[in-house]
């Protein structure tokens, strides 16, 4: 066996190479497993390579209204095996550049797959060899991948999961999209702007449904116009599957059933921690509903083994991961003053298009919680900024604590308010109330102006609308 | 790209120091660990090691600067390749080392006469000179807001929704530990305290107010003693920081610490006949000792301490901090000052230990070698003139104690027991008290306990 490590992270994805960096920050001896490619599935089959992929199709969207912004042309055409090369390229690039962080932080990076042996012990497998490292304290972030669901198990093929959706070689005519949560969307989104006939089909009762509710309409709205087909509260009974083509069962939830034959579909029903083949029973760590159980500083009850990220459970977001990864490598190193993490402090990104973003409690919720709350909205129609972009689709909305100020939750849909969104972050994290908002002076012209109309809005304040 | 190298804080209470000698120069390769400089505290030497790798770019304070505030740029560190020609944010380091390096004092030629009135607050006496020559008092006074008991609080730091909830549930935000970031209150703070949850009821009358202004309202700025001498008739000497230091704090704690004074006659026959036969009972060579009186007072100290918990405390203005062990400082008296380290944990050592920590931390401190820990925080103080033959004395309290004991020497007198005069040994020892922290009758059960174990030592065995 090597010499002890401080720490040694499973998982290289955006929790654990995070934490690792951390670590290493921090003076602790650290080193990151992983089995495939540095940057987990957020790098490699996720966060990036999709980002890149609904780039091409926003801007396939706008080569189609040049005529708008005074341009013409004709024979447009898009190449799919380059818009996919492109996004691979992307993948590849950042995989690198985690690669060159591990090195500048001086991480050890350890190629194979890892099994919990024994107190602090690891065996990591490549190739069929067997090596075992020893670390003072292991970090399990071996993250998540697709869930599938009795008689719909994805062939690859035919019936894809999001990672064969980010690779197709040929550009299917019509698609079928097994939910409607985030990921779901956005591979509804991407097909649907290049052109694709694409159905989704959501259990509840309304599409991205951790969503504000009427946040989750404007999106319906929005879909529907763009010509999407959206069926909620179905589900999928049974996909038979043809030479290339699938027919789909779907089944409302008032018992009537119909058939739709497409050429792929996606299933984008939730995900699973990777809880498998770690050694997680003989090390005596408690798993729930295939996540990992863990304190509030990601510590698994097991002295010295700690786990964060898509493993440990929901929001299944790589900007938690990041700072689970944070928090726990900051325990290892006794840093005071560490706070656990606050899941009404996460804010959520979309990036279909309208884009979505939230943080904090929905309307509904806020209201539940018996606060007397007051809201604020404000449309992009009326902000300069997005006419002027030729975006004038969406709505901010903030929800506030009418007693106390307390700015419980924010809700936004359309152009690049997945970048808007950390002023809210930092607005909750800093525990600023609707007064230090109100009197923040915002830039003109910009987006961003209507978050501060949507909090002046909640006063009855809003000045432009 | 390339690092500045901040002036360190050795010590939590440090504001600012001198930077005593370079072990490196421009163009050395240093690697995390290595000595960099040597750092003079007012109380200590220390070295001051490397913590990135790369090349010592430019050094920005020369060596025997004094008054480098910390957190003050002192060189620049390159990272691989870079040349030390320019890197672009020299001038801005260069610029904060000029506002950072605080002018150092230099004796006025042209002090002005009293009768001229005081000398307004900048300009007149020029420069720098004006700060720290020519109003010394406000100087000091303004220290006293850099109390621990003071700090901060004239200003809370609380997050604008604490702020709002304390407000509308009368919550006082004075008296609620912060959790957020470097102790501001935040939500859930000002959530788990009770409406109304005040300061602890301890005599508000005497609750200091270093806030006001920054001086202590009603205390006027003294005139330069300068100004009431010839020149020639005075050597002027410059002070140091150990000198600047014990001003500081000694100025702060006698204007914002209301003290009062307790003084209690303790016969030590028995104790000097127990010194003697421990000391005779004392191996050669290796094992030896030589107890003292204050190691046989620093115990039994210790001991009252424990007996009487309540004097063992510190002042905060949102809470008395009772600590769970007896850490007594010992002053030591320096050629050059004072210091007082302390004797951790008293209450669990045997006088053979506490003399050879006493004596240990003794020598340490002339020698200029105390690190911040071994003398910063403690809960109580002894300061023992017996050997000068002073028979009793009043000391200033040692922030953040709550009291001192001055003790005075053992000296023979005569003595009335049961209607009789009788000869005796007797010390008399005055403690200055904390009378936020420690009341009249706290305070004199205290020295009950501290008497009743000088006078008969073998009760420090019980």
């Amino acid at each position: 066996m090597s010499e002890t490590y401080d720490v040694i992270v499973v998982g290289s994805g955006p929790g654990g190479y995070v934490c690792a960096i951390r670590a290493a920050q921090l003076g602790l001896k650290t080193a990151v497993m992983e089995r495939d490619r540095l940057g987990g599935i957020c790098l490699n089959w996720g966060c990036i390579p999709t980002k890149a992929l609904l780039r091409s199709s926003e801007i396939w969207h706008l080569m189609h209204r040049l005529g708008e912004f005074g341009f013409s042309a004709d024979n447009l055409k898009f190449d799919v095996a380059k818009i996919v090369e492109r996004s691979r390229k992307v993948s590849q690039q950042l995989s690198n550049g985690v690669g060159f962080l591990m090195k500048k932080h001086k991480i050890t990076v350890i190629a194979g797959e890892a099994k919990l042996a024994g107190k602090g012990t690891l065996a990591v497998t490549k190739d069929g060899a067997t090596t075992e490292y020893a670390a003072k304290n292991i970090v399990l972030a071996t993250g998540a991948r697709a869930r599938t669901l009795p008689g719909l198990e994805p062939d690859g093929k035919l019936i894809w999961t999001y990672r064969e959706a980010m690779v197709p070689t040929s550009f299917p005519k019509s698609l079928l999209v097994v939910g409607s949560g985030a990921i779901g969307i956005e591979f509804a989104s991407f097909f649907r702007t290049l052109g694709s006939d694409v159905t989704v089909v959501e259990v509840l009762d309304r599409v991205l449904p951790v969503e504000d509710e009427e946040i989750s309409q404007l999106a319906y709205k929005a879909f529907v116009k763009q010509g999407m087909k959206i069926k909620v509260s179905t589900t999928v009974e049974k996909l038979e599957k043809g030479a290339d083509n699938v027919t789909a069962t779907l089944k409302s939830s008032d018992g009537k059933t119909e058939t739709i034959t497409v050429n792929r579909v996606i299933l984008a029903v939730g995900i699973v921690g990777n809880v498998e083949n770690i050694g997680l029973e003989a090390a005596g760590v408690k798993v729930e509903k295939t996540h990992v159980v863990i304190n509030q500083w990601g510590e698994t009850g097991v002295a010295g083994l700690w786990a964060i990220g898509d493993l440990v459970g929901p929001p299944w977001l790589a900007h938690k991961a990041m700072h689970e990864g944070v928090i726990v490598a900051e325990r290892i190193a006794g840093v005071a003053g560490v706070h656990p993490l606050d899941p009404s402090k996460v804010p959520g990104c979309t990036y279909c298009w309208p884009q979505v973003a939230s943080i904090g409690m929905t309307e509904a919720k806020a209201k539940a919680s018996g606060r007397k709350i007051k809201v604020g909205r404000f449309p992009f129609i009326a902000n300069g900024k997005a006419i002027a972009l030729g975006d004038a689709e969406g709505m901010v909305k903030t929800v506030f604590d009418a007693d106390t100020g307390e700015l419980l939750g924010a809700h936004m849909i359309g152009a690049e308010v997945t970048e808007l969104i950390q002023g809210y972050a930092i607005a909750r994290n800093g525990e600023l109330t609707d007064r230090e908002l109100e009197s923040t002076i915002f830039p003109h012209p910009t987006l961003s102006e209507m978050m501060h109309e949507a909090v002046l809005d909640a006063d009855k304040q809003a000045l432009h609308i | 790209m390339s690092i500045q190298i901040l002036m360190p804080a050795l010590s939590p209470t440090m504001e600012e120091g001198k930077l005593a000698k370079w072990h490196v120069k421009e163009g050395d390769t240093v690697k995390s660990g290595d000595i960099l400089a040597e750092i003079e505290t007012d109380k200590a030497t220390m070295e001051f090691e490397a913590v990135d790798e790369g090349k010592i770019g430019k050094i920005l304070v020369p060596e025997g600067t004094e008054g480098v505030k910390v957190n003050a740029p002192i060189a620049i560190l390159l990272g691989d390749g870079e040349s030390a020609a320019a890197p672009a944010d020299i001038p801005t380091a260069m610029k904060s080392i000029k506002e950072a390096v605080t002018a150092e004092a230099k004796p006025s030629t042209k002090p002005r006469s009293p009768l001229e009135g005081e000398p307004s607050s900048r300009g007149e006496l020029g420069g720098g000179a004006a700060r720290s020559a020519a109003r010394p008092l406000p100087e000091a006074a303004k220290a006293a807001s850099t109390l621990p008991q003071g700090e901060g609080k004239n200003r809370v730091f609380a997050s604008p929704l604490a702020r709002r909830i304390a407000k509308q549930k009368g919550i006082d935000l004075a008296a609620v530990a912060g959790s957020g970031p470097r102790g501001r209150i935040v939500k859930a703070d000002v959530d788990g305290a009770k409406p109304g949850a005040a300061r602890p009821a301890a005599v508000p009358a005497a609750t200091p107010q270093p806030s006001v202004s920054g001086g202590i309202a009603g205390i006027a700025a003294l005139p330069d003693a300068r100004l009431f001498y010839k020149p020639d008739d005075y050597v002027e000497i410059p002070h140091d920081l150990m000198r600047k230091s014990i001003a500081k704090r000694l100025s702060s704690a006698a204007a914002s610490i209301p003290h009062f004074y307790l003084t209690i006659d303790c016969r030590i026959d028995e104790l000097l006949e127990a010194r003697a036969r421990l000391n005779e009972a004392s191996p050669n060579g290796e094992g030896a000792y030589k107890l003292s009186v204050t190691d046989f007072i620093v115990k039994a100290a210790a001991l009252a301490l424990m007996h009487v918990p309540e004097v063992n405390a510190s002042w905060t203005d949102s809470a008395i901090l009772r600590h769970k062990h007896a850490d007594v400082g010992v002053a030591v008296a320096l050629d050059f000052g004072l210091v007082t380290p302390i004797v951790f944990r008293a209450e669990e050592k045997g006088l053979v230990a506490i003399s050879g920590e006493v004596k240990a931390l003794a020598e340490r401190a002339r020698a200029k070698k105390l690190k911040p820990q071994e003398y910063e925080g403690g809960s109580f103080a002894i300061s023992n003139l017996g050997m000068f033959g002073i028979k009793n004395f009043t000391a200033v309290i040692n922030p953040p104690h709550a009291a001192i004991l001055a003790v005075g020497a053992g000296e023979q007198r005569a003595v009335v027991v049961g209607g009789k005069l009788e000869a005796a040994t007797v010390m008399t020892v005055t403690m200055s008290c904390d009378h936020r922290v420690v009341d009249g009758a706290t305070g004199a059960r205290f020295l009950q306990a501290f008497k009743q174990y000088v006078e008969e030592p073998a009760a420090m065995l019980l």
